[in-house]
C-alpha cells in the first residue's frame, strides 16, 4: 500500500513546507484576493501554501485536471465534501475529549471521534468505489483505501468500537432524588409518568398547545452530582467501563496518516470548485486549459478577471469578458485607450489565467491555450516610497531592471503604466529601450501604456485597446480589442473626464 | 372537550381577520348601537358580538339553525346562561393571579409549581362547571346545549377529578423524584424520563434470606444493586447541581402540566367567548322586550333561492336609542333580485335600508331579528355602499371616491352576495349618475347578486320600471298628503319628486313643529335633516 499525495504525481515532489509565502506578483493581479476567497472558510487545512506552487511540469498539470474534471463531473464532490464535513467532527470530538478533566467522559467523547472515523473511512471506500473515478490520482487513491478499510487494524477497531457504542447506548438506569439522598440503580420497568399527565388532560386539548423551552446550562462538562451518578452507572456496569478504558489506552492513533494527507490535500481541489461553481452560477464559464511550453501561442475565449467577476456578482453586477490571442511571432501586447476602460483588468486576467493554469486548474473562458511560465513578473505602479530615497522614476527603472536580470526567455511579463512619472518623451525613449530588451529575450508580455507609439513598434506587438460606445463616449464598454491605437477617444474622455468638452464648457461657463 | 356552541364541528377563532369590508358594515349599519347595547357594560361580550355579527357572512344555514337552537335555550333561561358566563370568566381571572414573569419561566421548577397551583384554581372552578350542569342540564333541549352538557358530564365524572387531583398532588414530589436516564454524548445523563417511585418494600422478605446457603444465594435472582450518596448538607454547589438534574428531570412534565393548564384555560377562553355571544343576544333581547318590541327567530333559506321577505321588519338601533316604538315595514322580494326604494325626503328610506342590514346580518349570525317575520336566503357576503361626508383625507373627489368604494366591492363580490346601496352616484349630475348606476345594478342583477337600492335618481328608477320584466321590486316611502311622512316603505313606483320641497317647507316654513310633534312615531331621520337636505334635492 503506497500513496502519498492527491496532489503530487511523483512522490519524489517535495511536500510544501508550512512557511511558503506569496509570490511577489499575487497582489499586483490580486491573485491574493482569489485566493482569499477560494480558502475562506478553510483554514484549518492550511491550503494557501498549496496555491503559492506553480507546477513546471504540464504533465503534472494533466494529473490535476483529471482529478479537478472526476470530482466535477460525479457525486464525488459532495462525497469529498460529506467525507471532510465529518472528518472534521471526529476531529471536534477529539478535541472534546482532550478538554474533558472526568475520565469517563474523556473516554466516550474519545470513543465517539473513533465511531466518526470507522464510519467515515467505510463509507469513503463505498463511494470511490461506486463512483468510478478515471483519474490517476482517485484511482491510485481508491485502490489505497480499499485495501486499508479491508485490513485487518481497521476491521477490528470498527468491530470494537461499535461493539462498545451499543453496549453504551443500551445502558437504562434510574436516578431516585429524595433530599439530599441520590440513588442509581438498573432501570426495571417503571412506566413514563409524564405520558400519564398528559394522557389524564388530554380531554381539554384546544389544538396545538404551545411548547414550553427551558433554559439549562449546557455544558459539555458535567457537574459534580452528574459525575457522581455516572460513577455509579459505571459500578453496575464494570465490564463495558473496563472494555472502554483498554479501548482508549489501545487505540490512542487510530488516524491513518495517509487518509490523512488525503483529507487536506483533497480540499484544494474542492475549494476552487466550490468558488468557480458560484461564479459559474452567475453564467460565466471556466475550462481546462491547453498548458505547453512548446509554443508561445497562447490564446483564451471569454477570459475575466476572478477577483473582479466574484466582487461584481456579489454585487449583482455584469462581467465582461476579453478574448486575445497571440500568433507566429507575436508577443507583447500592447493595451491603450481611454482610461477606466478596463485595461488594468485585461492584464490581471492575462496574469491570472497562465498563474491558475500553472496550478493545474480550469481556467475563466470558454477555450484557452496558455503558456507554462518558469517565472511570472509584474510591474504595476506603486506609491512612492518615503523611506527610500530613489525617485519614482528611479524606482521603476530598478525594478525593471530586476525583472530583465532574472527573467529568462520562458518568463511572463506583465507591465501596468510604468514611467508615468517622467516626460512624455522621456517615457517614450525609455520604453522603446525596455521593449527592446524584452523583445530580445522573446519573452511574453503584456503592458498596459499611454504611449501608442509602442503598439505599432514591429511585428512582435500586438495593439489591442479598450473601447467605448460610439454615440456616448463616456460610456465605456470594457472590451479590449485588436485594434489600432488612435489615441482619439483617450483624449476625448480625458477632456470628458475633467468636464472640458465644448458643450461642458458652454456649459460650466453659462451657468 | 369543546364548547361547541356556536359551530357544530369547528372551534371559534377570536384572531381571524374579520370581513374587509367590517369597517363600513359598522359604520353605514350604525352597528355601534348594537354591540353597546349587547354589551351593556362587558367590553369582552362587545369584542365578542362584534366579531360574531361581523362575520355572519361565513355561516351557512346549518350553522344558523344550530345556533337559533342554542340561543333559544338562552332566551328561556338567560340566568344559568348568566351563571355559566360568570364561572367561564372566573376561570379566565387566575392566571393572573400567579404571573411569574419570563425569566422564571424558563425554569421548569417553576413552570411546575405555577402549573400546579393554576391546576388546583381550575379543579375548583371545574368543580362549580359541573354543579351547574348538574343543576340544569334537564332543562336545556337544542342540539348544541345538550350535546356540551353531556360531554362535561361523561369527561367530568368524579373518578376523573380524583384522578386529576392524585397527579397534581404526585407532582409535588413528595417521596422523591425517580428519573430514568440513558448515556449520551460524553457519557452525559441523557433522554431523562419521569416515573413513580416505587413504594419502599425493602426488608419485608430480606430476613429469610439469612437462612438460605451462600452457594444457593448466588442462584437465586439477585436484588438488583442499589448504589447511592447523600450530599452533604452545607454543599451548596452539590444542592444546585442536584437541582439542575431535576429541573431536567421534570422539563418534560412541566411542559405537560402547563400545556395541560394552558389547555383548560383555552377551554374556559372558549367557553367564555362562545358564551358571551349567547349573554349578548340576552342583554337585547331583555332591552327589546321591556320596549314592548317584537322579535322573532328568522328562516334562513339556501342562497340559491335568492328570497327575501318579512312583516313588521324595524331598524333594531333605531329601536334602541328612541323610547318610544318604531315603525315596522313589510315586503315581499323573493322574486326580485333588485329592490329599488325612491319616494319622499325624510320619509324612512335609509332606515329601511338598514334594517333589512341589521336583520340580514342578524339573522346570519345566528341571532333573533327585529321584526315579526323575517326569511331570507343565507348571503356569502353582505355589502354596504353608502353615501358618504366628504372624503376627510381630500384625496379624491367625491365620485371617485365613491367609483372607488364600488370597485373595491366587486374585487370581493361574488354572485351569492347582498349589496345595499344607499344612493349611489348622486354625487355628479343625474344623467352621469344614473348610467353608472344603472349599468352597475343592472349586471349585478344579471348575476344574480340580490341589491336593494335606495335612490332618488329619478331616471335610473323611470328606467328600470320602464323595462321591468318583474325582476325589480318599487317601493317607496310613504308621505301623506299634506307633506307629513308616515315613515312606512310601500309598494309603489317611482315619482319624479322626492318632495324636498316638504323639507324645505319643514326648516324654513311653518310645516317644521308639525312634522316632528304630530306624528306617533320618532324617527331617527330628523336630527339628520341638515345632512339629508344637501344630498338629496
Amino acid at each position: 500500500m503506497t500513496f502519498r499525495s492527491i496532489l503530487f504525481p511523483n512522490t519524489g515532489d517535495c511536500i510544501p513546507n508550512e512557511g511558503l509565502s506569496a509570490p511577489d506578483f499575487f497582489f499586483d493581479l490580486n491573485l491574493d484576493q482569489i485566493i482569499d476567497a477560494i480558502t475562506a472558510g478553510k483554514t484549518e487545512y492550511d491550503l494557501k501554501s498549496f496555491f503559492y506552487m506553480p507546477l513546471q511540469d504540464a504533465e503534472a498539470i494533466t494529473w490535476r485536471h483529471e482529478i479537478m474534471q472526476d470530482l466535477d463531473a460525479t457525486p464525488l464532490l459532495d462525497n469529498i465534501k460529506a467525507f471532510a464535513q465529518r472528518m472534521r467532527a471526529m476531529r471536534e470530538h477529539l478535541a472534546q475529549s482532550g478538554k474533558m478533566s472526568c475520565k469517563l467522559q474523556k473516554e466516550r467523547w474519545f470513543l465517539d471521534a473513533a465511531d466518526i472515523y470507522c464510519d467515515v473511512v467505510t463509507r469513503l471506500a463505498h463511494d470511490l468505489s461506486v463512483a468510478e473515478p478515471r483519474s490517476r490520482g482517485l484511482l491510485a487513491f481508491r485502490k489505497y483505501v480499499t485495501l486499508y478499510a479491508g485490513s485487518d487494524s481497521f476491521t477490528s477497531l470498527f468491530q470494537r468500537t461499535k461493539k462498545l457504542i451499543a453496549d453504551l447506548s443500551a445502558i437504562h438506569y434510574t436516578v431516585l432524588m429524595n433530599g439530599l439522598r441520590v440513588e442509581v440503580r438498573h432501570y426495571g420497568g417503571e412506566p413514563d409518568y409524564a405520558s400519564e399527565v398528559t394522557a389524564t388532560f388530554e380531554i381539554f386539548r384546544q389544538g396545538a398547545a404551545k411548547e414550553y423551552s427551558f433554559n439549562f446550562i449546557d455544558s459539555p462538562q458535567m457537574n459534580s452530582v452528574e459525575e457522581r451518578i455516572v460513577a455509579l452507572v459505571a459500578l453496575l456496569h464494570p465490564d463495558i467501563f473496563s472494555a472502554l478504558e483498554q479501548y482508549c489506552a489501545e487505540n490512542k492513533d487510530f488516524q491513518d496518516r495517509t487518509i490523512v494527507t488525503f483529507d487536506r490535500e483533497i480540499q484544494f481541489y474542492v475549494a476552487y470548485l466550490e468558488h468557480t461553481a458560484r461564479v459559474r452560477n452567475a453564467g460565466l464559464k471556466f475550462c481546462y486549459p491547453r498548458v505547453i511550453r512548446a509554443s508561445k501561442e497562447v490564446r483564451s475565449v471569454q477570459g475575466f478577471d476572478l477577483a473582479l467577476a466574484n466582487n461584481l456578482i456579489a454585487e449583482g453586477g455584469n462581467v465582461v469578458c476579453n478574448d486575445f490571442h497571440l500568433k507566429d511571432g507575436e508577443r507583447i501586447i500592447v493595451v491603450s485607450g481611454p482610461n477606466q476602460g478596463g485595461k488594468t483588468t485585461f492584464a490581471r486576467t492575462f496574469g491570472q489565467l497562465h498563474y491558475l493554469a500553472s496550478l493545474g486548474c480550469p481556467v475563466p473562458g470558454t477555450h484557452a491555450q496558455l503558456f507554462l511560465f518558469d517565472r511570472l513578473f509584474t510591474h504595476f505602479e506603486k506609491e512612492e516610497n518615503l523611506k527610500d530615497l530613489r525617485g519614482k522614476l528611479q524606482d521603476d527603472l530598478v525594478r525593471i531592471h530586476q525583472i530583465l536580470e532574472r527573467a529568462t526567455p520562458n518568463s511572463i511579463i506583465v507591465m501596468n503604466e510604468v514611467f508615468m512619472s517622467t516626460t512624455l518623451r522621456d517615457a517614450v525613449a525609455l520604453s522603446r529601450k525596455i521593449a527592446d530588451k524584452i523583445m530580445a529575450l522573446d519573452l511574453l508580455c503584456v503592458w498596459v501604456t499611454f504611449i501608442d507609439e509602442l503598439a505599432s513598434l514591429n511585428e512582435k506587438t500586438v495593439s489591442m485597446v479598450s473601447t467605448v460606445v460610439p454615440e456616448n463616449p463616456a460610456l465605456r464598454t470594457f472590451k479590449i480589442v485588436r485594434r489600432p491605437a488612435d489615441g482619439l477617444a483617450y483624449a476625448m474622455c480625458i477632456a470628458e473626464k475633467h468636464r472640458l468638452t465644448y458643450s461642458m464648457i458652454k456649459e460650466r461657463i453659462g451657468s | 372537550m369543546k364548547a361547541r356552541l356556536l359551530y357544530q364541528d369547528q372551534d371559534m377563532d377570536l384572531k381571524s381577520p374579520l370581513p374587509w369590508n367590517a369597517e363600513a358594515l359598522v359604520k353605514d349599519l350604525e352597528l355601534d348601537t348594537l354591540f353597546h347595547a349587547m354589551a351593556r357594560s362587558d367590553d369582552f361580550v362587545r369584542e365578542v358580538t362584534r366579531r360574531v355579527v361581523l362575520s355572519g357572512a361565513e355561516n351557512d344555514v346549518e350553522t344558523i339553525r344550530y345556533r337559533r337552537g342554542v340561543l333559544r335555550d338562552c332566551l328561556n333561561h338567560p340566568g344559568v346562561v348568566r351563571d355559566l358566563y360568570a364561572v367561564a370568566a372566573e376561570a379566565a381571572e387566575h392566571e393572573k393571579k400567579i404571573f411569574f414573569g419570563n425569566t422564571l419561566m424558563r425554569y421548569p421548577d417553576w413552570v411546575l409549581r405555577r402549573s400546579i397551583d393554576l391546576s388546583e384554581m381550575f379543579l375548583v372552578t371545574i368543580k362549580k362547571l359541573r354543579k351547574i350542569v348538574e343543576l340544569h342540564a334537564d332543562k336545556f333541549s337544542s342540539e348544541g346545549w345538550t350535546a356540551f352538557f353531556a360531554t362535561l358530564q361523561e369527561e367530568l365524572t368524579d373518578e376523573y377529578l380524583v384522578r386529576a387531583h392524585d397527579h397534581v398532588k404526585q407532582l409535588k414530589f413528595r417521596s422523591g423524584m425517580l428519573l430514568g436516564a440513558g448515556l449520551g454524548k460524553g457519557n452525559m445523563g441523557t433522554r431523562y424520563a419521569l416515573h413513580i417511585p416505587p413504594r419502599t418494600s425493602r426488608g419485608k422478605w430480606e430476613w429469610l434470606k439469612s437462612f438460605v446457603p451462600e452457594w444457593l444465594k448466588r442462584l437465586l435472582p439477585q436484588r438488583p444493586p442499589v448504589l447511592g450518596f447523600s450530599l452533604h448538607p452545607r454543599d451548596e454547589s452539590g444542592a444546585r447541581a442536584l437541582r439542575e438534574l431535576e429541573n431536567r428531570g421534570i422539563a418534560g412534565v412541566a411542559n405537560t402540566l402547563a400545556q395541560s393548564t394552558d389547555n383548560i384555560r383555552g377551554f374556559f377562553d372558549k367557553l367564555r367567548s362562545e358564551l358571551a355571544f349567547y349573554v349578548g343576544c340576552v342583554n337585547l333581547h331583555e332591552q327589546l322586550s321591556r320596549k314592548g318590541e317584537p322579535i322573532c327567530l328568522p328562516l334562513p333559506v339556501a342562497v340559491d333561492k335568492r328570497r327575501l321577505s318579512f312583516r313588521g321588519l324595524y331598524d333594531v338601533c333605531l329601536a334602541l336609542s328612541v323610547d318610544r316604538r318604531v315603525v315596522g315595514n313589510t315586503a315581499n322580494a323573493d322574486e326580485q333580485n333588485v329592490v329599488i326604494v325612491t319616494g319622499a325626503n325624510q320619509g324612512g328610506k335609509s332606515t329601511f335600508l338598514r334594517s333589512v342590514g341589521l336583520a340580514q346580518l342578524m339573522m346570519q349570525c345566528g341571532m333573533f331579528v327585529a321584526a315579526e317575520s323575517f326569511r331570507s336566503s343565507v348571503y356569502g357576503g353582505i355589502f354596504t355602499h353608502f353615501k358618504r361626508e366628504e372624503d376627510a383625507a381630500m384625496k379624491s373627489g367625491k365620485l371617485d371616491e365613491e367609483i372607488g368604494r364600488m370597485s373595491a366591492i366587486v374585487d370581493h363580490l361574488t354572485s351569492n352576495s347582498m349589496v345595499l346601496f344607499n344612493e349611489p352616484f348622486a354625487s355628479t349630475n343625474e344623467r352621469e349618475g344614473s348610467e353608472i348606476a344603472r349599468q352597475i345594478l343592472l349586471s349585478l342583477s344579471d348575476l344574480g347578486v340580490k341589491v336593494i337600492c335606495v335612490t332618488h335618481l329619478y331616471e335610473l328608477a323611470r328606467g328600470l320600471h320602464e323595462r321591468n320584466t318583474g325582476n325589480v321590486l318599487f317601493l317607496r316611502a310613504d308621505r301623506h298628503a299634506d307633506g307629513t311622512r308616515t315613515f312606512r316603505i310601500v309598494e309603489g313606483e317611482p315619482l319624479e319628486t322626492s318632495f324636498g320641497e316638504d323639507l324645505y317647507e319643514s326648516i324654513f316654513g311653518a310645516g317644521s313643529d308639525q312634522c316632528a310633534t304630530t306624528d306617533p312615531v320618532v324617527h331617527a331621520s330628523a336630527p339628520k335633516a341638515v345632512t339629508l337636505q344637501r344630498g338629496g334635492d
